[in-house]
């Protein structure tokens, strides 16, 4: 479903500042799979995001969206693909607009914007049946200005608006960094609810180890732009945070090693 | 003082609509566009060349919003394609325009006194309805002296404002629409959402500038003439309306909000009437009085907001401590 192919990504080329953020990344995922990425600041896990849904451009590289060339995209038109969810509960939903707006804007992802009414009474009742699914009685608020809403009750909104249309693939950007952590259980809950009834293509990002281990089918660790760990399957449900560190010492380690033995 | 209100709501419904495309830039997509200065006098001058030279009066004042529209569409393009500033992709186009202006009338002041207007059309076929009769009558009735020459270009306005109201209402809340209020919102947001904010930017900037530049060409048949300098000023009287609307009427959906903006703008030009009955004020004072209007409206609602939070607080406080044992 995606593929990223040779991607390699510099900035401040030739200034004291360069830092190779991804270099020669190979990914590939299958329709349905769900991947967490784990990584350390500066591992390059922003940048693998913000170059699959179009925000930044490679260098270098090809990105594949259901067997599509996409990398020529500009960031809107690749977003029909992609329901994406950011870290901040503000980002993914505009404030001063009602509920019912903001899940029709969400509804024209994936069709052609037309001259015609954005919310209308049909359309009401399939918001209203997607909201009851969150439990969070946002289906009776359906005319409330999302600016009233709790950073918990955003966060879980902006899931939906990013899910509900079915996207090819779904990244999610340390989306529940930002919560407290009985809110961060919930919207993870319903994040892997969503995900196994839409069966959809998943891409997310964390810091939270625990999570990692527990979503998702596949896990992936990065460090310094490149993807240094991969495991999917029974290997992944067996997995616990001690052996993860421990991999990471592990392969890290013996890296500096290598190094060694060639400087010396 | 009848009479100057009566020309004070005429001209002010005609304001509304460039009010309503300020509101557009303004409000909806955030865009502090300052090409209207410049955009209201291409659409006077547009009509005002075009009638002199025999054109129709409803196709000229067609042509004067095309005008704008092809003109905001240009500060649409310089900001998004250019990477401009907003507000100095406005400045320059603004510029650029007072030039253009001056071309297309041929000198700075344009009149169409001898020509036949959109509204004198009108009188014609209003005056034989003997409506205006009835309406002086009623008012002589309330023992007003004064009566004004006609009613039909205050009518007119009345539906062609309010049915570009509803127009404005409907295209707001169109897929098109929602889109394009969310730029004003969230721009990071609706562009994940798959929405061209460049393209949507420029047809509402656009728009915005056709509604001026109409209501330039409206109010240049009004007066009569088109004048290179009309538009001085227009950014701070379509901000006054605005606000003035929004604190009295508020903004609690877009068909308030939209009403709010028209209501505005009459009660902005009313004022600047009663100001200028006052004997020592003169009309060249009219720029300071906008100016303290706006001032006024913007830090009144303010200074009553943090009034009555004060007040409830104090409440509040005396509440508490009256019953207060169990909340120590």
């Amino acid at each position: 479903m995606l593929k990223l192919n040779h991607i390699s990504v510099t900035f401040n080329e030739g200034t004291p500042d360069e830092k190779r953020a991804l270099n020669d990344i190979q990914l590939e995922l299958n329709k349905g799979e769900f991947v967490t990425v784990i990584g350390s600041n500066g591992a390059g896990k922003s940048t693998l995001m913000n170059i699959i849904s179009g925000a930044l451009l490679p260098d270098v590289g090809d990105v594949f969206i259901g067997g599509k060339q996409v990398v020529h995209f500009p960031e809107y038109k690749r977003s029909t693909y992609i329901g994406r969810v950011f870290q901040d509960p503000m980002a993914g939903t505009a404030p001063s607009m009602t509920i019912e707006e903001n899940l029709s804007m969400a509804y024209s992802r994936d069709k052609k914007r037309k001259l015609r009414l954005g919310v209308t009474k049909q359309r009401k009742e399939l918001f209203r049946d997607y909201l009851t699914t969150l439990n969070l009685g946002l289906e009776d608020r359906l005319n409330a200005k999302v600016g009233l809403l709790s950073g918990g009750e955003r966060q879980a909104l902006s899931l939906l608006m990013s899910t509900f249309t079915e996207p090819n693939i779904l990244l999610l950007d340390e989306h529940t960094a930002a919560l407290d952590p009985s809110r961060a259980e919930l919207i993870t809950s319903l994040t892997d609810k969503v995900v196994r009834e839409f069966g959809l293509t998943t891409l997310m990002v964390t810091h939270n180890m625990q999570q990692a281990l527990d979503l998702g089918s596949r896990l992936i660790m990065m460090d310094k732009g490149q993807i240094i760990f991969d495991v999917n399957g029974e290997e992944k449900q067996k997995l616990a945070i001690e052996a993860l560190l421990h991999e990471f010492r592990r392969i890290r380690g013996m890296q500096f090693g290598d190094d060694r033995a060639v400087l010396s | 003082m009848f009479i100057s209100m009566f020309g004070a709501v005429e001209s002010g419904i005609i304001y509304a609509i460039m009010a309503l495309g300020v509101y557009l830039t303004f409000r909806v997509l955030d865009f502090p566009d300052l090409t209207v200065e410049g955009s209201f006098v291409t659409g006077a001058a547009v009509t005002a060349f075009s009638i002199v030279n025999g054109i129709p009066p409803f196709v000229a004042t067609v042509l004067a919003a095309v005008a704008g529209f092809i003109a905001g569409c240009l500060t649409g393009i310089l900001h998004t394609k250019g990477k401009i500033n907003a507000l100095l992709a406005g400045i320059l186009m603004m510029t650029a325009l007072y030039s253009i202006n001056l071309r297309v009338m041929g000198q700075p002041t344009l009149s169409m006194l001898n020509e036949t207007t959109l509204f004198d059309q009108l009188e014609s076929v209003w005056a034989p309805l003997g409506i205006d009769s009835l309406f002086n009558g009623m008012i002589s009735f309330l023992g007003i002296e004064q009566i004004p020459r006609t009613w039909a270009i205050l009518i007119l306005m009345i539906f062609v404002t309010i049915g570009i109201k509803l127009l404005t209402d409907f295209y707001l809340k169109t897929e098109i629409g929602l889109a394009l209020r969310a730029i004003g919102d969230n721009k990071k947001m609706i562009r994940s959402l798959s929405a061209n904010t460049d393209s949507l930017i420029i047809t509402g900037v656009g728009i915005s500038n056709a509604l001026v530049a109409l209501a330039g060409g409206l109010i240049a048949q009004l007066g009569g003439f088109a004048d290179v300098n009309m538009g001085l000023g227009l950014i701070v009287i379509g901000l006054a309306s605005i606000i003035i609307g929004e604190a009295l009427f508020g903004t609690k959906s877009i068909v308030r909000a939209t009403l709010a903006v028209i209501l505005g703008a009459v009660i902005y030009r009313m004022i600047v009437t009663l100001a200028l009955e006052v004997d020592f004020l003169e009309a060249g004072d009219m720029k300071l009085i906008t100016a303290v209007i706006v001032v006024v409206a913007l830090v009144t609602p303010k200074v009553i907001q943090t009034r009555r939070e004060k007040k409830r607080r104090i409440q509040k406080r005396a509440q508490l401590r009256a019953g207060g044992d169990g909340h120590a």
